[in-house]
């Protein structure tokens, strides 16, 4: 622990937002509960099954920004070949810095606000401080201080009130170097009744060793709608952890998918707070392999009246990987009318495979529809069988039901561009035989 | 050809096929009855190769080859077909997907080239109209959601699709009405040609007043106690089973 705070003294004047008395107050209050709680451990509850020891030992220190274009490596323009999707407008964040070369702001039609809140906090400080830290959990743990403390950068998204996004926003999230972290705040505002569509990437080339730590507070105003997608497809080497929270007013709509695929070791929170009438989807799918760790953990609450919420995860598991599924619903004593449904089934494909899954529902109030399901299995054999007896190869009979049993959560997946992308990695990860992607 | 010489099968230590010996010939038809739990699915899955069985003794011959030494797959690619007595349901693959996978598949072991999409997607929709089924079953997922008559009949789409040399129907005709039972039939007769052979299980008489046999065979107690022509058939609907229990019990060594 001394060894960062000792980094935070060296880099603190450096970091945007320094001039400013209360991002130095909120700075340092950060961390504080990232000295006094450290980065969090298995002996927390909702920790449980996610020991993040191996980051903390390898003090990755938050990367610098990267002075020109020509820095770059070739990797990320493969990776933004390969993750660009078309039709959208385009945010890219290098080690966590905002890159100008490299996003299409200017593109942004005009009431919809996108800007680095490193760059706010010189022009606009104002516009960060009064959204940033207003939505995060009330027992933020440490890494969450450790964000707080040591960002550098981010993505400020503004929507004004009524108004409906043409296209999809799609922020990517690109690492390079290894041994770095990457360490961005992102805030996110909708006004009433407006609606946003994003895409959220992180990614990095493999063999690459670093940790992202990103931390995302949304709110969604009355009757406003937000989908939001997320794909996590860091390097095989990455630490990962992605904590989004949101906050609900009455009557909005907030859809999320979450497709988690890559990293070493890779833990995602998304939170979210309902408020009257409101309705949230949170939908995700899981893949890990060889000793991949991949923790999803949810937490729903029901703050008032009528809201509605329904989760759908999947996972699948291979080799040695293994699999975390935390799902919490929480419906306060106000949140009369409630209605929630959790599920989460998994696949294991091998012996050594592992998931552990916990839905925890905590209902305070009596007058409440709630429902919850969790399944581990293997696959069946006698589908295998089915499909073998039809000419299907057994390791391809084995891929074809994986990937169906995946793919029901791509399916999902509303937008064109980003089902195709991630159908055609499910379909690298479980080949079939026969089987063209291109009549998927 | 298929020739099976005293086969004997146990799941588990137990015997449950204990020396069947038959022989079809391209072209014949050959239905093979008997009460429940007489093993008719057991020698319907060992053809198939489904696993959890052993062979204790006996062998079974396909075209010359030993067919207990293939995989099930290989056995499919080679022109062997088994429709379920119970199909199986696949959440997430659809029926169009399965038959383009499988027949890509056989064609790629036979030396063909793959369909191109208009011409899989022609054929396809012939074969749809052969056994009378809406096209919208081709987009949805393998037998989820479908009525036992349903399920019987994409076994028949898929048999016609696949085009196998030897065709066995694993009590194809129980659960399905009188209609149904006419769609079921005709497919099969339509398939019926000089170079394919068919073993149809069946429970009961009516489906062999639509599919003539060249043969009949009773199975009891995991032997063919007794071997005819259709009249066999037609002996057993008027006698019942009883007497074959019967025949069996004496004929036990
Ligand atoms: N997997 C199995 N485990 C134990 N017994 C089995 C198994 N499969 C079949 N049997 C037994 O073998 C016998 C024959 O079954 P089956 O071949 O299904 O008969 P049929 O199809 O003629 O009704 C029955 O006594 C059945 O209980
Ligand atoms: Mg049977």
């Amino acid at each position: 622990m001394n060894a960062y705070l000792q980094l935070f003294d060296e880099i603190a004047p450096q970091l945007p937002g320094s001039h400013r008395p209360l991002m130095q107050f909120a700075r340092g209050a950060a961390l504080a509960r990232f000295s006094a709680e450290g980065f969090p451990s298995p002996r927390e509850e909702e920790w449980r099954y996610t020991n993040i020891s191996p980051i903390e030992k390898k003090l990755f220190k938050p990367a610098p920004a990267v002075a020109a274009a020509t820095e770059l490596n070739g990797a990320v323009d493969e990776l933004l070949e390969r993750f660009g999707l078309a039709d959208t407008d385009r945010v890219v964040l290098v080690n966590g810095h905002f890159s100008a070369a490299l996003s299409r702001l200017d593109a942004i039609p005009e009431p919809l606000f996108v800007e680095s809140v490193g760059h706010l906090l010189h022009s606009d400080p104002e516009r960060v401080e009064s959204l940033i830290n207003h939505n995060l959990d009330r027992n933020a743990h440490g890494l969450i201080g450790y964000n707080g403390a040591f960002f550098n950068d981010g993505v400020l998204i503004d929507v004004p009130a009524g108004y409906r996004a043409e296209r999809p926003l799609q922020i990517l999230h690109i690492a390079t170097r290894p041994d770095t972290a990457l360490v961005s705040r992102n805030l996110i505002q909708l006004g009433e009744n407006s609606h946003l569509q994003m895409i959220e990437c992180y990614l990095g080339p493999e063999g690459v060793g670093y940790l992202t730590a990103a931390v995302t507070e949304a709110a969604v105003g009355e009757q406003a709608r937000l989908d939001y997608y997320r794909l996590q497809q860091e390097s095989d080497k990455a630490y990962h952890f992605n904590g989004l929270y949101v906050r609900q007013d009455a009557g909005a709509r907030f859809t999320h998918h979450n497709v988690d695929f890559g990293g070493l070791l890779a833990r995602a929170e998304i939170h979210t707070e309902l408020g009257e009438g409101a309705e949230c989807q949170l939908t995700g799918l899981f893949l890990g392999r060889g000793r991949q760790h991949v923790d999803n953990h949810t937490l729903i609450q029901h703050r008032a009246p009528h809201g509605t919420s329904s989760e759908n995860y999947r996972g699948v598991l291979a080799d040695r990987a293994r699999g975390v599924f935390q799902g919490r619903i929480v419906v306060h004593p106000k949140a009369q009318k409630t209605q929630a449904d959790m599920s989460n089934r998994n696949l294991l494909l091998s012996d050594d495979a592992e998931v552990d899954t916990k839905p925890q529902l905590e209902i305070l109030a009596d007058d409440v529809k709630c429902s919850h399901g969790v399944t581990v299995g293997q696959l069946d054999a006698e589908s295998v069988f089915y499909l073998q007896s039809r000419g299907v190869d057994e390791e391809s009979a084995r891929n074809m039901l994986t990937f169906a049993f995946a793919n029901e959560m791509v399916e999902k997946i509303e937008l064109p561009a980003l089902k195709d992308l991630v159908q055609a990695q499910l379909l690298d990860r479980f080949p079939q035989s026969g089987i063209r992607r291109d009549w998927l | 050809m298929l020739k099976i010489e005293n086969l004997h099968v146990s799941v588990e230590d137990k015997p449950i096929l204990k020396g069947i010996s038959l022989t079809v010939k391209p072209g014949e038809v050959h239905a093979i009855m008997g009460p429940n739990g007489s093993g008719k699915s057991t020698l319907s899955h060992i053809l198939a190769g489904r696993d959890g069985y052993r062979v204790t003794s006996g062998s079974v011959s396909y075209h010359g080859q030993d067919l207990l030494a293939m995989a099930p797959e290989q056995r499919a690619r080679e022109g062997v077909f088994l429709a379920f007595q119970y199909p199986v349901e696949i959440p997430g693959v659809s029926n169009i997907y399965l038959l383009k996978a499988a027949l890509n598949a056989i064609r790629k072991h036979r030396g063909l080239n793959e369909l191109d999409a208009m011409d899989f997607l022609t054929m396809i929709k012939s074969k749809v109209k052969l056994v009378e089924m809406d096209e919208q079953f081709l987009y949805r997922a393998v037998n989820e959601g479908f009525s036992g008559g349903e399920k019987k009949r994409n076994e028949i789409l898929q048999m016609a699709v696949l085009e196998p040399h030897l065709c066995i129907l694993d009590e194809t005709d129980s659960g399905l009405d009188i209609d149904a039972l006419k769609i079921v039939s005709d497919g099969v007769n339509s398939l019926r040609a000089p170079d394919r052979f068919f073993i149809l299980v069946t429970h009961y008489q009516r489906l062999l007043d639509h599919i003539k046999p060249d043969f009949v065979h009773v199975l009891a107690h995991g032997r063919i106690v007794k071997s005819g022509g259709p009249e066999l058939a037609l002996d057993l609907e008027s006698r019942g089973y009883g007497w074959i229990d019967q025949a069996s019990l004496e004929a036990r060594p």
